[in-house]
């Protein structure tokens, strides 16, 4: 194999208790890759990304970002957290967000100057919010706290983004702007591991896809993943239904999209 | 006058001014962070927390030095609150529950060594009993000299690590992500936390200092939307509370300051929660009102426009009778057709009949299918 690897996870398991969440997961995402992680609620998708980004502690398992451990890795690593995972209410504007996403490159005590604040206002352009910079940020909407938190990635300036649910809950433009900024990532070489919830729309915007229900269903391309099998497996018979339609719709679009494969070739 | 003239040349007013006014501003400003937190109440255990600290540090060394009962206070307040997290960690037992048992616990058996001490007379005693209201008059200079060392550099640290506290407050997740340890970050504004309550407790007591955590800080929130500007703030209502609270006690009838610096706040804070721009109450209500009327100065144009298009003659005028009738009969139509007079969309045909205007047409057909 002479693919290189922008995440590797290997045995991963993780528990709450006694209760497994996560078990014994092996991931390999190629460079280049936009990859979707799809699965039931309670699969552990959100648990998964916060395992690999050190945020939640494994019970067993290795995960390397380009071939080493992730604390050495750091700053090759962008993080979009769910956007109800913070307070909107907080006292700051959208400008001051964004510029959070250069505090690592900082380190301890180092101050954020002219240079972050210029990075901050690029990334904001990037995303369709330079007007909303002086914003108070309680007077966002939710695409726009969405596109805020993507700003704040951006700048991050990484190489591997983790972004999780970053559809949830977002009207139609700050959709499209959402994918429109996927697709310059995968063009820039970057890496885009996405928590998903929407199975319509996988084949339309990943060129991966991860079933995961606590196990690894399947991972790989979506045209040779995605399949009505895979999804039965990943949700069960409850959403029988859903899976076999979903399932058409794959195999027809599967055939007319070599894509995925071609973009995993060119990451080489 | 001649109470400001004491305030600089009263020794034991001064003091307890300068006191005061020191607890209230670290107080306020680190409280801010406790606010935005959602761990207001983490303050109101601490101080609870702090008290067999304070009796046992007594009755161990038999000093009553402040800097002895301060570190017996903090050592107390720390150990509560870790073993508030430890007991949310490792039990079914939510935080808010935590809280509540910690805080009883530690002070039932503050309380406990006090009655103890009180049965067992020793003069040295005496006055360990005003940690629990506070009893800002017993300040002395080098009391004052301690808060004010230990409060400023417990705003020095916030100050110096401004960015990385601002990252815990605001997203925990994408701050361990960058690879700030926010474990080490929450030991930090704990303890700078309990900084703030310890230098209080001579002054304002055990049971009331939860009251300076919060309430500068929650009043503060009122008026801006930045958080240095917050922080400011709340430190600044804190100090204010606390040289009002010194020099109403001062006025002699025998009130304790503390309870008074307590209620100098909160009629801060109620003043804050009523008036303050966008936030306040009073403010919400004019705005309201504002959108209201509009709203139904906007109803009486359409009306007008409507039955003027019955007539075919877009300024066809009708008795506001008519339109208070379109109104369901409430509203006040009076009012609005003066709002639209003075707009120059509507006028006056004569005793009680109005009209549209050339521009109130208009008007009307833009708001109505323009949009």
């Amino acid at each position: 194999m002479n693919k290189k690897y922008a995440v590797e996870v290997e045995d991963l398991t993780m528990a709450y208790g006694d209760k497994p969440v996560l078990w014994d997961i092996d991931l390999h995402v190629p460079e280049g890759t936009l990859m979707a992680i799809v699965g039931p609620n309670g699969a552990g998708k959100t648990t998964l990304i916060k395992t690999i980004l050190g945020l939640l502690k494994p019970a067993a398992g290795r995960i390397l970002i380009y071939g080493r451990p992730y604390e050495e890795q750091r700053k090759l690593v962008g993080y979009v957290p769910q956007r109800g995972s913070v307070d909107w209410d907080f006292p700051t504007s959208v400008l001051d967000v964004v510029m959070m996403g250069r505090y690592g490159n900082l380190g301890w005590l180092r101050r954020p100057g002219q240079k972050e604040k210029e990075m901050a206002l690029e990334g904001l352009e990037k995303v369709g919010m330079s007007k909303y910079a002086h914003r108070q940020i309680s007077q966002l909407s939710g695409g726009q706290q969405q596109r805020t938190f993507l700003a704040r990635a951006l700048v991050q300036d990484a190489k591997v983004y983790f972004m999780d649910e970053p559809f949830q809950g977002v009207d139609a433009t700050t959709e499209r702007a959402i994918v429109a900024l996927l697709k310059d990532l995968r063009q820039a070489g970057k890496t885009v591991v996405v928590v998903h919830h929407d199975l319509q729309t996988v084949p339309e915007y990943f060129d991966w896809v991860t079933l995961l229900n606590v196990r690894r269903i399947a991972s790989g391309p979506v045209g040779q993943v995605f399949t009505d099998e895979n999804l039965r497996l990943a949700y069960g018979g409850k959403v029988n239904f859903l899976a076999r339609s979903m399932g058409a719709e794959t195999a027809a679009i599967g055939g007319a999209y070599p894509r995925p494969v071609e973009s995993v070739q060119q990451g080489r | 006058m001649e109470l400001f003239n004491d305030l600089l040349f009263d020794y034991t007013l001064r003091t307890v001014a300068l006191g005061a006014a020191t607890l209230g501003l670290v107080s306020g400003a680190l409280g801010s962070f406790a606010l935005l937190r959602r761990q207001s109440l983490l303050g109101d255990a601490m101080s609870h927390a702090a008290l067999p600290g304070v009796v046992l540090a007594f009755m161990i060394t038999g000093s009553k030095s402040p800097l002895v009962l301060m570190l017996g206070a903090a050592v107390a307040g720390i150990l509560g609150t870790l073993l508030m997290m430890a007991v949310t960690r490792h039990s079914r037992i939510k935080g808010d529950s935590a809280l509540g048992i910690v805080l009883s616990v530690f002070f039932g058996f503050g309380l406990m060594l006090l009655t103890f001490l009180q049965r067992n007379p020793d003069a040295r005693q005496a006055g360990l009993n005003t940690f629990l209201f506070g009893q800002a008059a017993t300040l002395l200079e080098r009391d004052v000299i301690t808060m004010a060392m230990f409060g400023g550099g417990a705003l020095l640290l916030m100050v110096i690590f401004w960015k990385e506290l601002k990252l815990l407050s605001f997203d925990v997740d994408f701050g361990a992500s960058l690879g700030f340890s926010m474990r080490l970050l929450d030991i930090l504004l704990t303890s700078l936390l309990v900084v703030a309550i310890v230098i209080g407790l001579q002054a304002v007591g055990v049971v009331l200092m939860s009251a300076m955590i919060v309430a500068p800080a929650a009043a503060a929130r009122q008026w801006t939307d930045r958080l240095s500007l917050m922080i400011v703030l709340a430190a600044l209502f804190g100090a204010i509370a606390g040289v009002s609270g010194a020099m109403i006690s001062s006025l002699g009838s025998g009130l304790s300051t503390g309870p008074l610096v307590v209620l100098a706040i909160s009629a801060i804070a109620l003043l804050s929660f009523l008036l303050a721009p966008n936030r306040g109450l009073v403010w919400n209500w004019l705005q309201r009102r504002r959108s209201d009327q509009n709203l139904r100065v906007r109803a009486v144009l359409s009306n007008l426009y409507f039955l003027a298009q019955q007539h075919d003659n877009p300024e066809h005028a009708h008795e506001a009778t008519v339109l208070q009738t379109m109104a369901f009969g409430r509203f006040g139509i009076q009012k609005s057709l003066a709002v639209l007079t003075d707009l120059g969309w509507v006028q006056q045909v004569d005793q009680d009949r109005w009209a549209l205007t050339p521009a109130g047409a208009e008007e009307a057909e833009r708001y109505l299918i323009g949009g």
